[in-house]
């Protein structure tokens, strides 16, 4: 594997993943999370697509005129999520009554038309593929991050299997039910953008004020 | 008549487009920097949604929705299949229409709400309030009172959100925290506040 693939491929899982830097993707990374089943099966789906959307978008890429771009993409990426969700539903109906229009909503993610427009309709389809497969891996590692954190402490289990046994089973842990409802999510992503950006300080955002410390006496004339 | 009113009570409040199912989160996070622009957002988005989803309904239930066809005397033919295609077809189409009409006849909405059009086409709120609809199965009059209803629910919170926003710019944030972490921890506590709701019983 040479450099540049390299690079293609394993930059968007923590350097510049899509959901904690680019902030693209992110409704179904919440919504979706509260069981693993679930999860791994919405990655695996949108990986896909968008693995296989950009390169479809990037091989035609010279015959489309700029001005009906949007719609040739939407249609490209709307077939692929018909046939996703058609196959979900026939080889793994439960899961696929579970993520419900979440599937669907594949099409408006936009990490899928992000990529589309930022990587496919410049490079070609090989590199587009491979950089729809690295985004979308960015994308269930902090899936898969966030429904491991969920799962285990919301219910005690992981995929099913027991993992802190429970105190109504005769074990100790006392399950979060917070960790359940859909506000958990919203903080677990909070606090792993606060993890990355410690480790990686460069893509920290810096506020527009600048907060002065009162011992300086700067603060309170005004 | 109440059946209709529980109903947008309940698609304001107990199924909040953007706090309970996390949808539009993109532009949620993105464009709630300051009240004004989250408001012209907020009122784009009610009156697209306003549109789609009963336009939606009414593709689905005369032409897609098994033997649906059975005015042009077709039946046993399942097209629902191909809704996510219509549905987003007709999303993309009726907001190039509104873009037009609106840049012909009322210019100053247009440029009010001009920036924020293009970027409504991929909303999932949008798409997601057609699904929904078709997931549900709401007739024509139940769509539109539904589209209303979840497109000023998801209005509400993107003003609520660019209030709280504006007012955090001055506070005082660890360093790596700042930005896009404290604004999902924030989502997170207006969705705990919206929670309350889900109680109700309508």
């Amino acid at each position: 594997m040479d450099k540049e693939t390299k690079k293609v491929l394993f930059e968007p899982l923590v350097d510049n993943n899509p959901i904690t830097l680019q902030v693209l993707g992110v409704c179904s990374a919440l919504a979706v999370t509260s069981q693993m089943s679930t999860s791994l099966i919405m990655a695996l789906a949108l990986t896909s697509v968008t693995a296989c959307s950009s390169a479809a978008i990037s091989a035609v890429r010279q015959h489309t005129p700029s001005s009906i771009r949007i719609i040739v993409q939407m249609i490209i990426i709307a077939s692929l999520v018909i046939v996703v969700d058609q196959l979900l539903k026939a080889f793994a109906f439960d899961v696929s009554k579970k993520l419900s229009v979440f599937v669907g909503l594949i099409i408006t993610n936009c990490i899928v038309m992000g990529r589309a427009e930022a990587y496919a309709m410049k490079n070609p389809p090989l590199q587009s593929f491979l950089d729809g497969i690295g985004n979308g891996m960015g994308y269930s590692l902090i899936l898969i991050m966030v429904a491991a954190f969920r799962e285990t402490l919301g219910s005690g289990k992981l995929l099913g299997f027991e993992v802190l046994p429970l105190v109504k089973d005769g074990g100790w842990y006392i399950p979060n039910g917070l960790m359940l409802l859909p506000p958990s999510a919203f903080f677990i992503i909070g606090l792993i953008i606060w993890g990355f950006r410690t480790f990686k300080p460069n893509q920290v955002e810096r506020n527009e004020f600048k907060i002065m410390s009162i011992s300086h006496g700067e603060g309170g004339h005004h | 008549m109440e059946a209709y009113i529980s109903l947008f009570v309940k698609a304001i409040f107990i199924e909040n487009l953007a706090l309970s199912f996390f949808l539009g989160m993109c532009t949620f996070l993105a464009v709630s920097k300051k009240i004004s622009t989250a408001m012209g957002l907020g009122i784009a988005v009610m009156v697209v949604q306003t549109l789609t989803v009963p336009a939606n309904n009414f593709i689905y239930q005369t032409l897609l929705k098994e033997d649906a066809l059975a005015w042009l005397g077709v039946t046993g033919v399942d097209l629902s299949f191909l809704s996510l295609l219509s549905c987003i077809g007709m999303i993309a189409a009726i907001v190039q229409i509104l873009e037009m009409t609106l840049d012909k006849f009322f210019p100053a909405l247009y440029n009010a709400l001009g920036i924020f059009l293009p970027l409504i086409t991929v909303n999932c709120a949008i798409l997601a309030g057609s699904l929904f609809m078709i997931e549900r199965d709401y007739n024509f009059s139940e769509s539109v009172v539904y589209g209303v209803g979840s497109g000023f629910g998801w209005a509400l919170a993107i003003t609520v959100m660019a209030g709280v926003r504006e007012k955090l710019k001055y506070s005082d944030i660890p360093t790596a925290l700042q930005g896009l972490g404290i604004t999902f921890i924030t989502a997170g506590l207006m969705s705990l506040g919206f929670m309350a709701f889900s109680g109700i019983q309508l």
